[in-house]
This record gives C-alpha cells, sequence and structure tokens, in this order.
C-alpha cells in the first residue's frame, strides 16, 4: 500500500516537474516531429528598416536533412536582443522544410543579430544567424535622398521601376554597402565628395557635386545612412582629447 | 494584572513626565520629518544621476561631460505648448554628442532630429507623462495617469501632429497617409484636419448606376465575396458576405442598374490576332497605368489603373469595346484618356483584352434568377453595409456619416475602447487590432477585412494616431498646413481637348494633376513646336529605361495643332525669352568647347547619351536630338539652374559660369538627331 502511494507520488510529481520544466522553457513551443540536421536562410537576412518596425520581407529559414532536403515539423526558435519581436516565435517546419516570421526590430537604430535555433537529430542545438539594420530619423532621411538621387549609379542592382545605371559607367561607382572602401573614407571626405564632386578629389568627374543642390542637413543625413548600412559595420573613430 | 502593570510602566516610562514626553514627541517628529528628504535621496532619478556620474568619470571628456551635468531635478517648461517636461531628470545624457558609443538607457544621446529638446521638450512626440519623477508612471499608463510612452514604431505620427502634409524623413507616415486615401477609409471615416480640410479619398470607386452594361451578375458576386479573387490589387475589401447575402446584393445591382445608350458597341473581331493586340496594348502603353499578371505570378504595369489579368472574366465584349472606343460616354470623370483608336484597333484591342480570362472564377458561381424579396433583401444589406458611402447606386443616398469620424482617434481615451482578450491595453494595439481582423471585436461590425500586411497596418495606425487632441490645441503659428491642390483647368477648345485625353491625370500643370509625367507647366517655353507637334503625333520616348511613357493617342492634325498652339503660347515661363537664345548657328570653337566641358569637366555622360555610340548614361532623357527638342534659352537656365526651373528635379545644380552654360548650350544644340529622323523628316 505504501509502496504504490509512495510510486504515484514519484509519478506525479516527475510529471508536474516535466510539465513545469518544458513550461519554463518556451511558452507554447508545439511538440517536434521531426529533426533536422542543418538552418540555412531561404529569406530575409540583411534588411533595413525603422526603428521598432516590422521588416518589409518576412525572415524565412528552412531546416534541412543530412542531404540537404527540408524536414517538416521541426522546432524553429528565434531570438534576439531587448525589442525584437517575432510573429510568431516559434513553430513547426512546414511540407517544405521551411518556417516564416515577421521580425519586428527594437526601438533603437543600429544592427541586430537575430538567431534561430532548432534541435538536431544528435539533439544538439543548431543555430543561425542574422544580421537585420534599423533606422533613425536621420538615417532614415538619408536613405530617402539615396533613393531619389544615388542609388540610380551606386546600386547595381534593378528593380523594376529603376533601371541601374551601374553598369553604364566607365568608372564603377561604390555601393553603400561597401564597407571595406568606404569605412576608411572619413566623414569630411565623404561631405567633401557629395558636396564638390569627384573632381574636386581627383576622382572621376562623373561623380557630380551636389553642393548647391542638397544642403548641410541632407548630405549629413546620407552619411549617417552610409554609414548604418556598410558591411563590415562602420566603427565611430574613438574621439581623443588632450590631457590636462 | 501584571501586563497592564507593564504597559502601564512602559507608558509611564515614555511620557511619565512633560520632559519625557516632550522628548519621545521630539525624536518621533523627526523621523517622521525625515521620511521626505530620505524618499528624496533614494529616488529613482537620483539614482540614475549617481549611476551616469560612475559612468562619465573614466571616459577621456569626463570633465567637460561633468561641467555640463546638473544634478537634482531638471525640468523643460514651456508653457505656450503646455509641456513640463521632468524627463531630462533621468535621461541626463540627451544633448551630450560625445555619448555615442553609449546604448545604455536612460543615458543614450538622443538621436538626431530636426528639432531641439528646448524647442519641444519630450512628451510631444514620445507622449508618456512629462511631469512624472519614476520610470513607472512616466512611461506606462498608471491609475491616474493614462498616456503611455509612444512605441517607436509609430514615432513618426508626432511629426504628423504639426506637419500635416508631406514631410521628408518620415517614410511611414507618408506610407500611412497614402494608404489611407488609396483605400478609400476616408469614404466612411471622416477626417477633419487642424488646418480645416476634409481628407479625400484617391481610389475613385466605380459608380455601379449602369454596372449591368459593364458586367454580369456572376462576375459581381464573385467580386463580392472576395475582390482579391479577382485583382489581388483590389482596393476593394472584403466585406465576408455570406453566399445568401453575396446572392442578394449581386441581385439588386444587376436589377437597379439602369441601361444606357453607347455603353455597347459590337465589332467584329475577325482578323484580330493575339500578336496584333498584345502590340497594340504595348505600344497604347496601357502598361503605364494597368497591370497584368505575368506567367512568374509577378504584376508587370501600373497600379493607377485597375488590374487587367481576369478583364476577360468580368467585362461583356460590347461594353469593352464601347469603352475603348470612348471611356468618357461610360463615365465621364474618368481618367482614362480617350484612345483616338479606329474600329480595326478597338476590335483588335478588346479581343486581345477579352482572352484574358480565368476559368476557375466563376466556376462555382450558379445563381438563379433572383426573386422580388432576393432583390429587396439586397437593397436593405446595401443599405446596411453603406454601399453608397463609396459607390454611386441609383436610388441610394450616400449615407452621412456612416463610420466614427477619425480628426482625433489619436488622443481616444483607453476607458472608451473594449480590448480583446490578451491584447495589450495601449491605444495604438487597438487601432492595430482593428484594423487587422475588425469583426473580431463583436459579430455584428460592418468595417470589412482589409488585405493588409503587417506592417501596412502599422503605417495606417501612425497616421492614425497623429490624428489627435494635441494636433488641434497646438498653437496654430506651429502647423505648417497642407498644400492644397490647386483647380487649375485648362481653358477653351484645346482645354476639352486635353480633358478628353485626360491629359492632367499624368501630367501637373500649375499645380494641378498627377505625377506620373513632367509637369507642363512651362512647356512652352521649353520645348521646340515642330518638336511638340512630331511628339504628339508619335510620342517616341526621352527615356528609354522607363515603363511609363506618353501613350500614343492617335491624334488629328487638327487637334494636334490646336493643343500646340495653346501649349506653345499659354504654358510660358515669365522668366524665359525663348528667343533670346538662337537655335543653330554657334561658332565651332564654342561648340568644341561644349563638348570638351560634357564629357570631361561636368561629365555629363554618366546620366546622358549624345552619342548613342559611346554614351551610355541613362539616368535622365537622352540627349540626341536635343537641339531639336527644346530652346536654347531652356537649356541655358536649366544648366544655371535645374532646380528654378523644375523644383525636385535630380539634376544637381551646378553654379555653371555663364562662358560654361553658354558653350554647353552651344554643343547640345547642335545634337539634332541621327540621320534616321533627318530621313523621316524629309519624308
Amino acid at each position: 500500500m505504501s509502496s504504490r502511494r509512495l510510486l504515484a507520488g514519484i509519478v506525479s510529481s516527475v510529471m508536474l516537474w516535466t510539465g513545469c520544466s518544458r513550461r519554463a522553457e518556451s511558452a507554447s513551443a508545439p511538440k517536434p516531429t521531426a529533426f533536422g540536421s542543418a538552418l540555412v536562410e531561404s529569406s530575409g537576412g540583411k534588411q533595413i528598416t525603422g526603428v521598432g518596425m516590422v521588416l518589409p520581407q518576412a525572415v524565412v529559414v528552412q531546416v534541412n536533412d543530412d542531404r540537404g532536403n527540408g524536414v517538416q515539423g521541426a522546432l524553429v526558435e528565434f531570438g534576439g536582443p531587448k525589442g525584437v519581436r517575432f510573429d510568431p516565435v516559434n513553430g513547426l517546419t512546414d511540407s517544405s522544410g521551411q518556417y516564416t516570421t515577421n521580425v519586428s526590430l527594437g526601438a533603437m537604430a543600429g544592427r541586430y543579430q537575430i538567431v534561430a535555433s532548432t534541435m538536431s537529430t544528435a539533439g544538439r542545438k543548431v543555430e543561425l544567424k542574422l544580421e537585420e539594420i534599423a533606422l533613425g530619423y536621420q538615417e532614415g532621411l538619408g536613405r530617402q535622398l539615396n533613393e531619389k538621387y544615388c542609388e540610380r549609379c551606386h546600386d547595381p542592382e534593378s528593380t523594376p521601376e529603376r533601371v541601374s545605371n551601374y553598369d553604364n559607367l566607365e568608372v564603377k561607382p561604390h555601393p553603400f554597402s561597401e564597407g571595406d572602401t568606404l569605412n576608411k573614407m572619413s566623414d569630411a571626405d565623404l561631405t567633401a565628395i557629395i558636396n564638390q564632386g569627384g573632381l574636386a578629389l581627383n576622382r572621376s568627374p562623373l561623380m557630380p557635386p551636389y553642393g548647391y543642390t542638397l544642403s548641410k542637413t541632407e548630405i549629413q543625413a546620407l552619411i549617417a545612412y552610409i554609414r548604418a548600412v556598410s558591411d563590415p559595420p562602420y566603427q565611430t573613430p574613438a574621439l581623443v582629447y588632450a590631457k590636462n | 494584572m501584571a501586563d497592564n502593570g507593564k504597559s502601564g510602566s512602559l507608558w509611564q516610562r515614555l511620557f511619565g513626565n512633560s520632559a519625557r514626553a516632550f522628548g519621545v514627541v521630539s525624536v518621533l517628529f523627526l523621523i517622521s520629518l525625515a521620511i521626505a528628504p530620505a524618499k528624496n535621496h533614494f529616488s529613482e532619478w537620483r539614482h540614475y544621476q549617481h549611476q551616469y556620474l560612475s559612468l562619465i568619470r573614466t571616459r577621456g571628456e569626463a570633465l567637460t561631460l561633468q561641467r555640463h551635468f546638473q544634478g537634482g531635478i531638471q525640468q523643460i517648461w514651456l508653457p505656450d505648448l503646455s509641456v513640463v517636461d521632468r524627463c531630462s531628470s533621468c535621461h541626463v545624457g540627451l544633448k551630450e554628442a560625445s555619448l555615442i558609443d553609449i546604448s545604455r538607457q536612460p543615458f543614450r544621446k538622443h538621436p538626431v532630429i530636426p528639432h531641439t529638446l528646448d524647442q519641444y521638450g519630450c512628451v510631444i512626440c514620445h507622449r508618456g507623462q512629462g511631469a512624472a519623477t519614476t520610470v513607472e508612471e512616466a512611461h506606462s499608463s498608471t491609475l491616474a495617469w493614462e498616456q503611455p510612452i509612444l512605441q517607436a514604431k509609430h514615432i513618426e505620427s508626432s511629426c504628423g501632429q504639426c506637419h500635416l502634409g508631406e514631410v521628408a524623413g518620415t517614410p511611414q507616415l507618408a506610407e500611412g497617409r497614402r494608404l489611407i486615401v488609396r483605400y478609400g477609409c476616408t469614404h466612411c471615416h471622416t477626417v477633419k484636419l487642424p488646418d480645416g480640410t476634409t481628407v479625400k479619398a484617391t481610389d475613385d470607386p466605380p459608380s455601379l448606376a449602369h454596372i449591368a452594361d459593364k458586367t454580369t451578375r456572376q462576375w459581381t458576386y464573385a467580386w463580392l465575396k472576395n475582390p482579391q479573387a479577382y485583382a489581388a490589387t483590389a482596393t476593394m475589401p472584403n466585406f465576408q458576405l455570406n453566399d445568401d447575402d453575396a446572392r442578394d446584393i449581386s441581385a439588386f445591382l444587376i436589377a437597379d442598374s439602369t441601361p444606357r445608350e453607347g455603353d455597347a458597341l459590337t465589332l467584329s473581331e475577325k482578323g484580330a490576332d493575339a500578336a496584333a493586340g498584345a502590340s497594340l496594348y504595348g505600344e497604347s502603353f496601357c502598361a503605364s497605368c494597368h497591370a497584368v499578371q505575368n506567367a512568374a505570378g509577378n504584376l508587370v504595369g501600373g497600379d493607377f489603373g485597375p488590374e487587367l489579368t481576369r478583364i476577360g472574366s468580368k467585362v461583356k465584349p460590347e461594353w469593352l469595346q464601347a469603352w475603348l472606343r470612348n471611356p468618357r460616354a461610360y463615365d465621364p470623370e474618368t481618367a482614362m484618356p480617350h484612345y483616338r483608336f479606329n474600329d480595326q484597333q478597338v476590335a483588335t484591342l478588346s479581343g486581345f483584352l477579352l482572352a484574358k480570362t480565368d476559368s476557375d472564377l466563376l466556376a462555382n458561381v450558379h445563381l438563379e434568377p433572383p426573386t422580388p424579396e432576393q432583390i429587396a433583401h439586397g437593397r436593405q444589406l446595401v443599405s446596411d453595409y453603406g454601399c453608397a458611402s463609396c459607390h454611386e447606386i441609383n436610388g441610394t443616398k450616400k449615407p452621412e456619416k456612416f463610420a466614427p469620424e477619425l480628426s482625433r482617434i489619436g488622443s481616444k481615451p483607453i476607458n472608451q475602447l473594449v480590448f480583446l482578450p490578451g491584447m495589450p491595453h495601449t491605444l495604438p494595439d487597438y487601432i492595430v487590432g482593428k484594423i487587422r481582423d475588425p469583426r473580431s471585436f463583436s459579430s455584428g461590425l460592418k468595417m470589412p477585412q482589409y488585405s493588409f500586411t503587417p506592417g501596412q497596418i502599422d503605417t495606417i495606425t501612425t497616421e492614425l494616431l497623429s490624428l489627435n487632441e494635441r494636433s488641434h490645441t497646438l498653437p496654430t503659428s506651429l502647423l505648417i498646413a497642407t498644400t492644397p491642390e490647386s483647380t487649375y483647368e485648362p481653358a477653351g477648345k484645346a482645354g476639352q481637348l486635353m480633358r478628353d485625353l485626360a491629359c492632367l491625370s499624368c501630367h501637373r500643370i500649375n499645380g494641378h494633376g498627377g505625377d506620373m509625367a513632367p509637369d507642363l507647366t512651362w512647356e512652352g517655353s521649353s520645348v521646340q513646336r515642330k518638336w511638340l507637334e512630331d511628339f504628339l503625333k508619335d510620342p517616341n520616348t526621352l527615356r528609354p529605361a522607363l515603363i511609363r511613357r506618353m501613350p500614343k493617342f492617335n491624334l488629328s492634325d487638327g487637334e494636334i495643332s490646336e493643343l500646340t498652339d495653346y501649349i506653345m503660347t499659354v504654358y510660358q515661363s515669365p522668366d524665359i525669352d525663348r528667343d533670346s537664345l538662337p537655335l543653330a548657328g554657334y561658332p565651332q570653337v564654342q561648340v568644341e568647347q561644349g563638348r570638351q566641358l560634357f564629357y570631361s569637366r561636368y561629365g555629363c555622360q554618366s546620366c546622358h547619351i549624345v552619342d548613342t555610340k559611346v554614351d551610355k548614361g541613362y539616368v535622365g532623357p537622352t540627349l540626341t536630338q536635343v537641339g531639336s527638342r527644346l530652346t536654347a534659352a531652356w537649356i541655358y537656365d536649366w544648366l544655371k539652374n535645374p532646380q528654378q526651373l523644375r523644383p525636385g528635379t535630380i539634376e544637381p545644380n551646378r553654379k555653371m559660369s555663364d562662358e560654361d552654360a553658354r558653350a554647353l548650350t552651344a554643343f547640345l544644340m547642335t545634337q539634332k538627331g541621327g540621320a534616321g529622323t533627318q530621313e523621316a523628316k524629309k519624308k
């Protein structure tokens, strides 16, 4: 009698414990029906949006097995820094092994690393890191100016609405994401080249001067945008103060 | 007894004699007096200020920062704006430009914005309680104060409180405003702005007075059930009607429609082959306004007119032919130009369009002839759902105030809102929920279901939050009013012709019209007469990279000279004398100097083409025949200051010297077009 009671006690406490622990892990994660071995990005990385706003395209990731085929029913969970929201935050992959979520970034301008994870067949946690960019007011203004004045030449990609002029230029302009080149240029250099054109800095005359067309604020906004989207990220130069 | 003795003795001990009582009372008094300073000492803002001081202590610019730092409660007081903001008591580093690397709140520097903190304070943009001195009270809604901090994704709504028209750097607000008028929200919901204007929808829903001439009951039924199944781009929302209601509304609309003469035309489609139709569709640049889904499922074309992917399943052939012959007969106000198609062209084009069908669309629509009860029920439903708010319907008046006014929706008190279970209790969340799934709030609601993306819903919410009480009570000197569209209309016979061709659907003249095509306000100063005539006859494009182009209207010679006369005479800039510079005869030296400047100094070839063999740039118009297109005076003035002639144009102002501008003008005026064009002219 007492041993049976003991057994019931153990069973119930184990059930309680597993129930509690699962709830503690994640609010309402469905139970995976399959496991993959790799997690890859289908689309949605490296997007740009305003602070606090949802990314223009949903983020789609895919769980693959050893052969690279999609796995249906694997559990994918998303996480990110403070302020990043996922709708939904976890779920099972569809028949093609894909899982889609809408991502809103936090309230501060900057880069956000979001992490998708799934459990592999071997019980290991597989992670995929994606980077997204949130623009504040100034960078957002720069982005608008870029769309109007700059990207026709500086963006090699064409869209149905805008054919890129990049390939038509003898001297190729630098795409604004080209951090390796642009990060080495100081704000003063960028200001000068936008203001006075390429010729003034002994560069190509194909880059016209915008100093009489754009205001100082607008040029600062453009530079803020260029810094915000550069890849690798731009590091603000450390300020040097005189010792007293 | 012993207890009594004890307590008695305690009482005795403390207040036994007057000196002792005085002492005890004094101590109690002192303690109670110390509560307030202690509370002050342990307050949150003091805690943050201490943290700030230790944060900056180790920094290189510590001395500067310390000099700027002021302890105690800080306050921005702007009596005119009723702002009392104490936020900077905790947010100490807001104005410190050097704190750019600090991401920890509340010490971040404020990002760059066009206003200063001292000008407007904090809560005008961020909401929240400015006068509060604890985080909880300042940021969240409490019993006493219900205004929480505004989420970052809606922050642009605050710009919209004063900037009633366009404002740079606010893409979310602009998109929200565009969607609200594009999707016709203001047909049902009145929105009055603080400058006294009323927001007007731009979607122009069609009149249903003669709908039976245009389409069938089957299509009407399918459309009512799900407009997006017919065209993904349809702006009409889904009213989630059940089968019976859709049956009855379609029965009523068809029965209520009155036939009209001229709505039908029957031309033989014999000899009309698909290839000819496709090329006529292309030549007429229908795709400038209308989109069609291609095989890959992508929409190709503009969104100015309705999508035509399944048009063949919608319209009656005889109506389509009459429409193509002259759309103004069916809808005098339509934005569609009256192309002068001949019978053959109408037949070809209608044959091409009617082939665009979708067999699935009407496959499951089987409707019995309607009974009078069904028609009556349909009439009732049309009035219940307020269909006449958007559409003209015979015998049904446009309902007044059909839906709640939204002029101050952005400051609706939370206690007046009914939230759904699980929904955060904030106004933005309520508005988002309401747009996302309006009927979930109550089954009896009439608001239809839109198919907005989450991002679009956020932008609409942003715009709605800008329509608030503060916006109406701010000093009017702060309001930047909307620029009202001018009522300009071209006059006389040419004016009639221009209305018939719907020039202003795409072109803007004197502040009235669309923005798809160039502003023609000063076209008469800009172009040469001969070129304009040729262009109206056969509009060969100036910008090959554009999808949207000027269509060929098949104008008669009389119409062309009428239009040309009017444009050349009326659309003149007061600042340009088009005859002040000659069209030809510039000295060769000057022309050569201009060529040098074009290619080397100014690098014009990055955007323009003068020699198709070497130049490739096509950001700006092709200049191969600019010498026979533009007047020299216009080119010269344009080179001197493009934005003065056309505000917002992207060609940068080079502050060119007079000499350079003259030389470039001379060079450009020699670009009279290739041999091909000249041969064509001789013919």
